[in-house]
């Protein structure tokens, strides 16, 4: 992946193994010794607490498989009682309901500190694009996991989802059908999804490696935007970012417990309470909360097909933004314009969010078609314009200089 | 401008101290962190619930021995007949392989006599779990040659088909491999004739 290593087995027997297995190599140059910008603020921590969420959810999922029962006349009733009986059991699974929420709160932020310091562009867009596709199958992993305790919202968040694929001309019927196993959402949708939800994180934590390793041929990207231009600019990740990382790691988890332990369900619906009834649909529907924005562009389409297409665009077009963003400058804080429209965008994701939560009646809808509209303009029109029209501000000489530039004159420390 | 300098001249103790306080900490959140994922795999409250029966005695027959389920394993229950009883009287001590009445409701230090293999001086009825203490399969009734014998067939007694370890009449071990005699449960007389196991 890059340059020779500094490893240097000292012992006999770390020489012997090093010319068979050069993993203690791997793990120096890439996990310790790792150059990397020496200005990463805490908006990129969120990639290592992304990592340690995606072992939390792991090591609690495996556990509640061990007291879980993916059939459906049994499933709402094994997770009441890992609720009641199993020791800790009330915990694991607030552990991994709320993981999911934290781990998107997390993605999402990931995500928009990507955008901002243009972290997608060249040389890093097979690192982005790779992001994108860990961000769809996080998706469909957690629909299928919330699918999985087989209340009133999972049965019908489930047949809502399925009938998307409904939409697709002439072979829309036979797809879904296909999905159920069935005529409907029944125990043989429960159990592939079942199936699927425990394989999807381990093939999460393959592609989750292949991110990795497309940032560490480039290195870090940093809030200046501007390339490594020597060790001057660089800090061995190791005690480093180790630190840094591991600090925010902690106050992460505080946030974590907080809803895990004192509000565990504020995040959740309460109608998932209420075992699955194939014959009645709740009053109001609504996806878990980090699927809102998609399901507001859904809503916002009076068209089945084109809705569907509209929700699918908008995340796909994130695979595309590489290119649609002209400007050669990566760092947003270096973009006036930019930067305006950057948060304009923000606020307009969040509205989205706040749509989709609402019943589809009154001024909702025309806000809902408004906001996402603007969503697509952002990425189509505003972006590629943007960064033809904007003059950037002048960048700084390397990282270095502009770390050196930020620090006012420290006082000599008393010897 | 001094940056970063300043490291070498720290109290190398200072930086210990810390190191070794952040480390420790690390290591009680992380076992504190790992006990819940560990005794998740314990008996939960359902299982525990079901951890007691009872069972009535009046419809076991003189010599019938019937096996019913407690805590996932065979409990088997048998009516003896005098001569089952004389004949597990009969052994001495001596003979035994384990002197221990493995009787959970026996004082401490009893030896492994008839009387102390059952409950409430009720010789008639041995209850004991049918899981042989060498590996832990099943052994079969009327069977091996610590039985009573009249004819061609066997009476009490007890043949694990596994490894061939034989118990007597009292369910004590008699022959190897097994090393200890099959235990007697914590159970109480509710009336004459019904018990409660667990």
């Amino acid at each position: 992946m890059s340059g020779p290593s500094n490893y240097q087995p000292t012992s006999a027997v770390g020489k012997w193994f090093h010319e068979r297995l050069p993993i203690v190599a791997f793990v120096k140059d890439h996990a310790l010794d790792f150059p990397t910008p020496k200005n990463l603020n805490y908006w990129w921590t969120f990639g290592g607490i992304l990592a340690v969420m995606l072992v939390v959810q792991i090591i609690t999922g495996i556990v509640l498989v061990m007291h879980y029962t993916p059939q459906a006349d049994l499933a709402f009733n094994s997770v009441e009682h890992i609720m009641r009986d199993v020791n800790y059991g009330w915990m694991l699974r607030y552990m991994h309901m709320n993981g999911a929420s934290m781990f998107f709160i997390a993605v999402y932020i990931h995500m928009f500190r990507g955008m901002y310091y243009g972290s997608y562009k060249a040389p890093r867009e097979v690192l982005w694009m790779i992001g994108v596709i860990i961000y769809l199958i996080m998706m469909a992993t957690a629909f299928m996991g919330y699918v999985l305790p087989w209340g009133q919202m999972s049965f019908w968040g489930a047949k809502v989802i399925t009938n998307l694929f409904s939409a697709i001309p002439f072979v829309g019927d036979t797809v879904t059908t296909w999905l159920w196993g069935g005529y409907s959402v029944d125990n043989p949708t429960l159990n592939r999804f079942f199936s699927l939800h425990y394989l999807l994180p381990f093939v999460l934590a393959g592609i989750v490696f292949l991110h990795i390793w497309a940032l560490h041929v480039p290195g870090n990207n940093n809030p200046t935007g501007i390339s490594v231009k020597g060790p001057q600019d660089t800090i061995p990740f190791h005690p480093y970012y180790t630190m840094k990382d591991g600090f925010a790691i902690v106050v992460f988890f505080i946030f974590y417990g907080l809803f895990v332990f004192y509000g565990p369900n504020y995040m959740g619906d309460a109608v998932n309470y209420v075992p699955a009834n194939p014959l009645v649909t709740p009053a109001h529907i609504k996806p878990e909360w980090y699927y809102l924005p998609f399901y507001a562009i859904l809503r916002a389409v009076p068209d089945k097909l084109l809705g569907v297409i509209a929700m699918f665009s908008s995340i796909l077009i994130l695979l595309a933004l590489p290119w649609l963003d002209t400007s050669k400058v990566r760092s947003g804080t270096y973009r006036p314009i930019f930067k305006g429209f950057f948060w304009v965008f923000a606020i307009v994701c969040v509205g989205l969010g706040y749509i989709g939560s609402k019943p589809p009646e009154g001024s909702y809808v025309l806000w809902g078609r408004i906001l996402a509209f603007y969503y697509f303009f952002h990425f189509i029109v505003i972006l590629p314009l943007v960064g033809l029209l904007e003059s950037p501000k002048p960048l700084p000489a390397s990282i270095s200089d502009d770390v050196l530039a930020k620090k006012k004159p420290m006082l000599a420390p008393a010897e | 401008m001094r940056l970063v300098s300043t490291a070498v001249h720290e109290d190398v103790n200072r930086r210990d101290f810390l190191m070794i306080a952040t480390g420790a900490v690390a290591g009680v959140g992380a076992a504190l962190t790992a006990w819940p994922f560990i005794n998740q795999m314990n008996p939960d409250a359902s299982v525990l619930a079901l951890s007691s029966v009872e069972v009535d005695l009046a419809p076991i027959a003189e010599g019938q021995a019937v096996t019913i389920k407690w805590r996932g394993n065979p409990l088997i229950i048998r009516h003896r007949s005098q001569a089952d009883i004389d004949a597990a009287k009969a052994v001495k001590l001596s003979d035994l392989i384990d002197a221990n009445p493995r009787n959970a409701n026996a004082k401490g230090g009893s030896d492994a006599s008839d009387d102390n293999r059952v409950v409430g001086g009720k010789s008639q009825f041995l209850v004991m779990l049918g899981v042989c203490t060498h590996l832990g399969c099943v052994p079969v009734g009327d069977q091996g040659e610590y039985g009573v014998v009249t004819g061609n067939s066997t009476t009490g007694g007890w043949l694990c088909p596994c490894h061939g370890s034989q118990y007597d009449t009292a369910g004590r071990v008699r022959r190897g491999p097994a090393p200890e005699n099959l235990p007697v449960p914590p159970y109480v007389y509710l009336t004459d004739t019904k018990i409660r196991v667990g």
